[in-house]
């Protein structure tokens, strides 16, 4: 099952809250270079699996492989410097801090020596130049000076995506990028995670089934914490479990 | 060469406070020629605590770690120096601080490492349960006098050419040198990475993590820093005064020193020095006034919390602001 390129790989990752398992014994594998999808229902787990794969909880048992080294337990700083960017469902920015200066602190976070003291954060060209071409991926180059907060919710949902990019990652986790989006701001991003897909991982939750479809190389159906179904799009528009068990009653079939 | 990522404000700003730290300078420096030996004595005091106050800002105000026990590093220092001091001659000041300042970080780093996880509200006690064991191992122990103090019979000497500390105005400029150095210093390391990474921490520090940086370790080194900065507070404290005891180490002095931050307004350096001024100043007049001057003082602190939410330094700033934001309103960023 699993194969030596898999950049990420979990087995039997799990982990319950008390008496409930939000994570049941979830088995993933990803592949470089390919965007893959897990949707579900609204307290199917989707979360929560990001939480555990970027170390912000702990499993409760399983493990993770990140190019085959065992990852699991690791902390989220630890994770995110081996590779791994994460973004969250709720907007995570520094709002009073510039667009540059959000994207620039995040390329600093590649070399964390405490000890640099003297010279201005400004003056480490590197870390400009990661932060000027993550701006530019994401569209967001004319406004490098204006503060987060004053950006919106579309830009500020960009920013979240080049704050990650400029940490220069392997593999990115989003989780509902296009969450709040009306129509022009979404298609603006799904343009954006192309773009990244062509030489980055991209692990991306989210509802709306028509940026799903139209951006997953594979999806994986998560219900109740467990993986009902992994495969290409085609595979999962035809499962018929997936049709019963996930998209119910009220979801026209039109929609996958 | 025009930056053009960076704000034209953080540019123009870091202009205004080079203007105002010069001319800081120059007036404390010129205060001698017209004051007084009270009023010299005052402003020494008032830059030590400046000094004091500014190396909590960087705890509170920068990297926002709300400590209530920050006294005990500036009494570690003090007390480091009597104890240091021989009986008669003058205490060697390359010999002494050295130690005071080692004295006061290794205090703050074993502290650090104690209650490495703890945050907010639970920080605050646990520094001020450090620091009150501080107090009583001064206060309950032969060591250094117990609660009656001990005495450092004479100033630390500079040993450079006719440098006599023992001469108040001499020492006013060494006070003022520090307090200088000790501003600088901050302000260079405030736009450093790792100032940087400071300020990120304390506007979101889940970010932070979720980004690769190892923030307990920036919060451990921040803390050290400050620590052993109050402590240059404390020795300078102690060669001043000439004399040491626990009431330096105790809780009053850490909550003095925040409710400086707080009236002259936190994340700004000139807020730690600006409150350090108004408290003391204001201490002197109101006790002149009255001997319940405390009363006076509790209402003014509270009156100014609610007036000015940014302390006396972001009153300066609104107005700078305003004041240019109506000269430029056309030059905004669309």
């Amino acid at each position: 099952m699993s194969s030596p390129e898999a950049l990420l790989l979990t087995t039997g990752l799990s982990r319950s809250f008390g008496g409930l398992v939000a994570v049941d014994s979830v088995s993933l594998q990803l592949e470089p270079a390919t965007i893959h999808a897990v949707i579900g229902p609204n307290g199917a787990g989707k979360s929560t699996l990001v939480n555990l794969l970027a170390g912000e909880i702990k499993p409760s048992s399983g493990s993770i492989r990140l190019r085959g080294e065992d990852i699991t337990g690791w902390k989220p700083d630890r994770i995110a410097r081996r590779g791994v960017a994460r973004t969250f469902q709720h907007t995570n920015v520094f709002p009073d801090f510039t667009v540059f200066e959000n994207c620039r602190l995040a390329a600093q976070s590649r070399n964390v020596h405490l000890m640099r003291w003297l010279k201005p954060a400004e003056s480490y060209r590197e870390w400009n130049d990661a932060a000027r071409s993550a701006m530019a991926m994401a569209d967001l180059g004319g406004r490098a000076g204006v503060p987060a907060h004053s950006l919106s919710h579309g830009e500020r949902r960009a920013l979240e995506i080049a704050m990650s990019l400029a940490t220069a990652p392997a593999l990115f986790l989003l989780d509902e990028p296009l969450a709040g989006m009306g129509a022009e701001e979404s298609t603006r991003i799904v343009a954006l995670l192309k773009r990244l897909s062509a030489d980055h991982s991209i692990l991306l939750i989210e509802h709306d089934m028509d940026a799903v479809f139209a951006l997953a190389d594979r999806l994986t159906v998560m219900v109740n914490g467990a993986v009902l179904a992994s495969g290409s799009p085609g595979a999962i528009r035809a499962n018929a479990e997936v049709q019963a068990a996930y998209l119910g009653a009220d979801v026209p079939m039109t929609a996958l | 060469m025009a930056d053009p990522e960076r704000p034209r404000r953080s540019t123009a700003s870091h202009r205004v406070v080079t203007w105002w730290l010069v001319l800081g300078i120059l007036a404390l420096a010129i205060f001698p020629a017209i004051a007084e030996k009270f009023y010299l004595q005052l402003i020494t005091k008032i830059m030590i605590l400046s000094i004091f106050a500014l190396s909590l800002d960087l705890l509170v105000g920068y990297a926002g770690l709300v400590s209530l026990g920050h006294a005990a590093f500036f009494g570690v220092a003090a007390y480091a120096l009597a104890l240091a001091a021989p009986a008669s001659d003058a205490p060697n000041l390359w010999l002494t601080l050295p130690l005071a300042l080692a004295a006061s970080a290794v205090i703050a780093l074993v502290i650090r490492a104690l209650v490495i996880r703890t945050a907010g509200v639970y920080f605050i006690m646990v520094t001020l349960a450090f620091a009150q064991m501080v107090y009583y191992f001064f206060h309950d122990t032969r060591l250094a006098g117990g609660s009656d103090g001990i005495y450092v019979n004479t100033r630390p000497s500079l040993e450079i050419g006719s440098i006599d500390l023992a001469q108040d105005l001499h020492f006013y400029y060494l006070v003022l040198a520090v307090l200088a150095g000790v501003f600088i210093f901050l302000g260079i390391i405030l736009r450093s990475p790792f100032g940087r990474a400071l300020q990120g921490i304390k506007a979101n520090e889940q970010r932070m993590r979720a980004l690769g940086f190892p923030t307990l370790r920036y919060k451990l080194a921040a803390f050290v820093l400050a620590g052993t900065l109050a402590g240059l507070a404390g020795y300078l404290a102690a060669a001043k005064e000439g004399y040491v005891n626990p009431e330096l180490l105790a809780w009053h002095q850490s909550g003095m020193v925040l409710m400086m931050l707080i009236l002259g307004g936190m994340g700004t350096l000139f807020g730690a020095v600006i409150g350090a001024f108004s408290y003391v100043l204001l201490q002197e007049w109101f006790s002149n006034l009255t001997k319940h001057w405390q009363l006076l003082m509790g209402s003014f602190i509270v009156l100014a919390v609610l007036v000015l939410p940014r302390g006396l330094a972001g009153l300066g700033q609104s107005i700078a602001l305003r004041r240019r934001s109506s000269a430029s309103s056309d030059d905004v960023e669309p």
